[in-house]
């Protein structure tokens, strides 16, 4: 259950895949377009449900409840083997004079 | 729906934009290019004030004493240009693109719009987001970020979690060019202003940076940088940075620019999408840009490459990421891996310039979760990339595999030829204007906007109309 003014994403769908642009490849042919929007949620609401929100621009807008606190995924990823022995390589050249 | 609002695509812009394009067309493919940047923009003199009261430009440039001297290691006697860096991930936003927002959003608070919209999945939109709380304006930032299967691009999703953080609303679409038509929708819903990176506020803004690289080039070394060294994307960087440097005299310096190769994917690919380490600086916007600049959501577009292009080269995925592993590791500069695909070529040209010669790389960029080579790789690995060591220019394949050199004698540029450019040029002009006959006028245009003779211009013509 979220509750009023708690920060939420909602999803919606932009254009179906038959209204999309006639321009396009064919694998994004198939699919929709769709959008997600962060904002402040209007009124108490359940996961799934349409709701309305407002953005940090102030706008109202409407979507489908899909996450509360939505978190931000991306992070620094892994060491990466195939990068790691550029460094010391670099330096021990350097330290050669 | 997605054609009625395309259709009102016109007037919507104008009124957003707040530039009447009408007043420098000329005839046909002809307009007038500068009057348009000295009507609609600012001076150079009004811009540095604009971005001072910002906080934006006058970044360091420093020497990268250690690269230059690696890269010595692998030239031949008497070369290994200088290399030097224009720290422009000092700006507030942590870009250059800074310097491209401080100007529309100035421009749109002066003409009282209550707020600013663009349209970028780059560095632009926090930049814009940045720049607008600074003056008080509503940003809006329209990014596409994911594909069909809800996997975000990190690099994206990174320059979103800033907008937000500057306090900007982030649109967040799948892939498509469709973006366009919901950021028009949202212009048209709100009234805001249309930061598009196109206008000629945007490129007039970038002019200051190639005005400060000569200026402090000049201060410090007593002449101009030889070569400057771009990444090219859109254009405008290319385009003010060049403008800039003629501003402040430096007309023998040459003006490189340089993208990452990653042609074979294809940019509105929903599956190509997340195949990409890169999402801006690539020849997915470098090479139709330059070849047809006004593909753009102005009428015409501000930002034209082939007007000051002396050289294009490319870098592949695996090199940006080995020099941006090497500026952190013997320079203790981390930077982000985008921002650096001009140094990356810079270590391959500095072999073949004189050691008394200077080359400038007029860029760096912030990095951080989601943009650093370890994230990106991390990813790149997940979605069925190979990342392997190797040749970076014979293994690497866009898309399949990102092949990262172990030495910096492995660093190479692919070169793409300006010629080619241009008669790609010419071919778009006879697609989209659809005509066989060219004024005067007309071709004394296009010579200019590809830097080529009225001749030239002739028979390029010439040519791609024979196979017409």
């Amino acid at each position: 259950m979220a509750k009023r003014g708690d920060w939420v994403k909602v999803h919606s769908i932009v254009l179906k895949a038959e209204e999309r642009s006639s321009h396009l490849p064919e694998d994004t042919k198939k699919v929709p377009l769709e959008m997600w929007i962060n904002g402040f949620l209007t009124e108490d609401a359940k996961l799934g449900e349409n709701v309305e929100i407002t953005t940090l621009s102030g706008r109202m807008v409407k979507g489908t409840l899909v996450e509360v606190n939505p978190r931000y995924t991306h992070d620094f990823g892994e060491p990466i083997p195939e990068l790691l022995r550029i460094g010391p390589n670099l330096k021990r050249i350097l330290e050669e004079d | 729906m997605y054609e009625d609002v395309m259709k009102k695509r016109g007037e919507i812009v104008k009124r957003a934009v707040g530039v009447d394009y009408s007043k420098f067309e000329i005839e046909g493919v002809a307009f007038d290019y500068e009057k348009m940047m000295k009507e609609a923009a600012y001076s150079l003199d009004e811009i540095r004030e604009i971005q001072f009261e910002t906080q934006v430009g006058n970044t360091p440039l420093v020497e990268l004493k250690n690269l230059t001297k690696l890269v010595r290691k692998y030239s031949p006697s008497g070369k290994g240009a200088r290399i030097f860096l224009k720290d422009e991930a000092a700006n507030p936003a942590g870009s250059f693109k800074d310097r491209r927002a401080s100007v529309s959003v100035y421009h749109a608070k002066k003409k009282r719009y209550k707020g600013v919209i663009a349209a970028t999945s780059g560095n632009y939109g926090a930049a814009v987001a940045s720049q607008a709380a600074k003056r008080g304006l509503r940003c809006i930032v329209v990014q596409e970020t994911f594909d069909s299967h809800h996997v975000g691009q990190p690099e994206i999703l990174e320059k979103g979690r800033a907008c937000e953080a500057y306090g900007a609303e982030v649109v967040q679409l799948t892939v498509g060019p469709e973006l366009f038509y919901y950021t028009l929708k949202l212009l048209d819903e709100t009234g805001y202003f249309d930061a598009s990176l196109y206008t000629p506020f945007g490129i007039a803004g970038i002019e200051t940076l190639g005005y400060e690289v000569a200026m402090q080039m000049k201060e410090r070394e007593g002449k101009f940088p030889d070569v400057v060294l771009v990444t090219h994307a859109g254009g405008g960087n290319v385009t003010g940075t060049a403008r800039g440097l003629r501003l402040a005299g430096a007309n023998e310096t040459k003006v490189v620019g340089v993208s990452v190769d990653l042609r074979g994917l294809h940019m509105a690919s929903d599956r190509d999408f997340n195949r990409k380490s890169f999402t801006t600086g690539h020849t997915g916007f470098g090479i139709p840009f330059a070849t047809f600049p006004d593909r753009v959501d102005v009428p015409r577009n501000a930002a034209r490459a082939l007007r000051y292009l002396d050289r294009y080269v490319l870098v592949t995925q695996g090199e940006v990421f080995f020099t941006t592993e090497a500026l952190a590791q013997v320079e203790g500069m981390m930077r982000g891996p985008a921002g650096n695909t001009s140094l990356t070529a810079a270590l391959a040209i500095a072999r073949e310039m004189d050691e008394d010669q200077i080359i400038v790389v007029q860029e760096t960029e912030y990095t951080g979760a989601g943009k650093l080579p370890s994230a990106q790789l991390t990813f790149a690995k997940k979605m069925g990339v190979m990342v392997k060591n190797g040749d970076p220019i014979e293994e690497d394949k866009p898309g399949e595999v990102i092949a990262i050199p172990e030495s910096v004698e492995q660093v190479a540029v692919i070169e793409y030829p300006i010629e080619k450019l241009r008669k790609s040029y010419f071919k778009e002009i006879v697609k989209i204007y659809g005509k066989r006959e060219y004024s005067d006028v007309e071709m004394k245009f296009m010579s200019e906007d590809t830097h080529t003779t009225f001749e030239d211009v002739k028979a390029n013509l010439k040519e791609v109309l024979e196979l017409w």
